[in-house]
């Protein structure tokens, strides 16, 4: 009789469950975990935000606040805003992460972040210009874990989405004999939204088997990860395998055409929750 | 230090030596990568970069051979003309070679630009970068040109993405090549 104990041998103790094609909570291995979205000030509670949303992955929780602030464009392309993504990860939401600067982990899901909004444009820089050369809408995106259960990057990107979704940017005129500009609160206008990027992050278990969505337990013991962002068209806009377990070509394939199909689910369910919330 | 064109990049290998007690593994190495900008402080790109690299070394060095030491990569970035992360990347595996680490596998960097009328460029210039739809690198290992890192700047259709594999795992025979040449000039002088 052998005693296999998830503390002393986690890795043993997964490698059963894994033999039989499933894992510890009960999911299949291509199974994602219950995925909730609240949007708005009703419902996600942020009043000050211009736009957020709250994302919950089973148990990873990220909230993503979007304030739109005024500012000159820059030199070199004065017909262009900012988009300024930050994730942050404070020391609440896992005992691994302290206080203090932003560690490897926050800024490298920053610029992952970053890279998303770039390489998808799911927001035109251009749609974000004011006044050529004068005066352009900055978009601060704050995106902070309050429960970190695993498989950032996808909850991170679903809440950056639903939030964006929900921003509405007063009308800006810009007075032509003072040269002021003239903010109207009373007329708003939704932002422009080209994409949908969605991302599915998978983990490699010893160098052959590939987990959906990992937990954090699941992250500790995986041999490596790979996100991929799919947008609507069913385009890449980012294959993201920062090292870990050597794959095939062929792996990365299957973990492309299970990333489509995971974006229609999710794409589903953000329409969903943004029709509920449309007034009528 | 390895120059693909005018890129340039030099890297120092310090290991395996003793490591802090706060950042020392009990059953492996610790790896740290330094990636230091040719200009200013290195910042949020520069960290996202070191992480790809430090996974992709952690992948190949056998740690498990050398417990509770740590391992340092300094990376200098000396001239930028494109394709800086794949010139990384050489430089990151013939230090790893030169220092006599143990490995599993060698690994070389590939990057390829996707120009707008579809055409894959390899080792595009900073110019050709520019210019191009998408520009994805890869880190392909010599055992079975298996793929160890992918990232991707741009979007592209998934037909693309894989011709673009299958034209870097082509590719990494030239670069390994170079490697096998270089070690050998090395150590047939002395």
């Amino acid at each position: 009789l052998s005693i296999c104990s998830r503390t002393v041998e986690p890795l043993e103790y997964y490698r059963r469950f894994l033999k039989e094609n499933c894992r510890p909570d009960g999911r299949e291995l291509g199974e994602f975990r219950t995925t909730t979205v609240n949007i708005g000030k009703c419902l996600c509670s942020i009043t000050t935000a211009d736009g957020s949303a709250l994302v919950k992955l089973g148990n990873t929780t990220v909230i993503c606040g979007v304030k739109a602030e005024l500012a000159a464009p820059a030199v070199d392309s004065a017909n262009k805003g900012y988009i300024v993504p930050n994730v942050e990860l404070p020391s609440l939401c896992a005992e691994r992460f302290r206080s203090g600067p932003p560690g490897e982990e926050a800024q490298a899901a920053s610029q992952f972040i970053a890279d998303v909004i770039e390489n998808s444009q799911m927001i035109v820089k251009e749609d974000l210009c004011i006044a050529n050369g004068k005066l352009a809408w900055v978009l601060y995106c704050d995106i902070i874990c309050l429960d970190y259960d695993g498989n950032l990057l996808d909850a991170s990107v679903f809440a950056l989405l639903a939030a964006l979704k929900n921003v509405q940017l007063p009308l800006v005129a810009i007075n032509e004999e003072t040269g002021l500009s003239e903010v109207n609160l009373k007329q708003k206008n939704p932002l422009i939204i080209r994409k949908h990027p969605v991302a599915t992050s998978f983990a490699i278990f010893d160098d052959t088997l590939l987990i959906v969505d990992p937990t954090a337990e699941e992250e500790d013991l995986a041999t490596g990860t790979v996100t991929i962002v799919t947008d609507e068209e069913g385009r890449l806009c980012s294959v993201h395998k920062p090292g870990g377990s050597p794959l095939t070509g062929a792996k990365l394939q299957d973990c492309i055409t299970r990333a489509i199909t995971r974006h229609k689910e999710v794409k589903k369910l953000i329409d969903k929750v943004i029709k509920s919330i449309t007034p009528k | 230090s390895v120059s693909p064109g005018d890129t340039s990049v030099l890297a120092g290998l310090y290991g395996p030596a003793e490591a802090k007690v706060s950042k020392e593994l009990p059953d492996r190495a610790a790896l740290e990568v330094l990636l230091r900008p040719k200009v200013g402080l290195p910042g949020v790109l520069e960290r996202s970069r070191e992480q790809l690299l430090r996974q992709t070394c952690e992948a190949v060095v056998l740690g498990v051979l050398h417990p509770r030491t740590a391992i340092s990569l300094v990376l200098q970035v000396l001239s930028d003309a494109g394709s800086l992360l794949s010139c990384c990347l050489n430089a990151a595996c013939m230090a790893l070679l030169d220092a006599g680490l143990p490995l599993a596998t060698l690994f070389c960097g590939v990057t390829c630009a996707l120009q707008p009328d579809g055409t894959i460029l390899l080792d595009p210039t900073a110019r050709q970068e520019q210019e191009a739809r998408a520009i994805l690198t890869f880190a392909i290992a010599s055992s079975e040109r298996k793929v160890l890192m992918a990232t991707t700047k741009g979007s592209c259709s998934v037909e693309e993405m894989q011709q673009c594999l299958a034209t870097a795992q082509r590719a990494a025979n030239t670069v390994f090549q170079f490697y096998r040449d270089s070690v050998h000039r090395r150590y047939s002088k002395s």
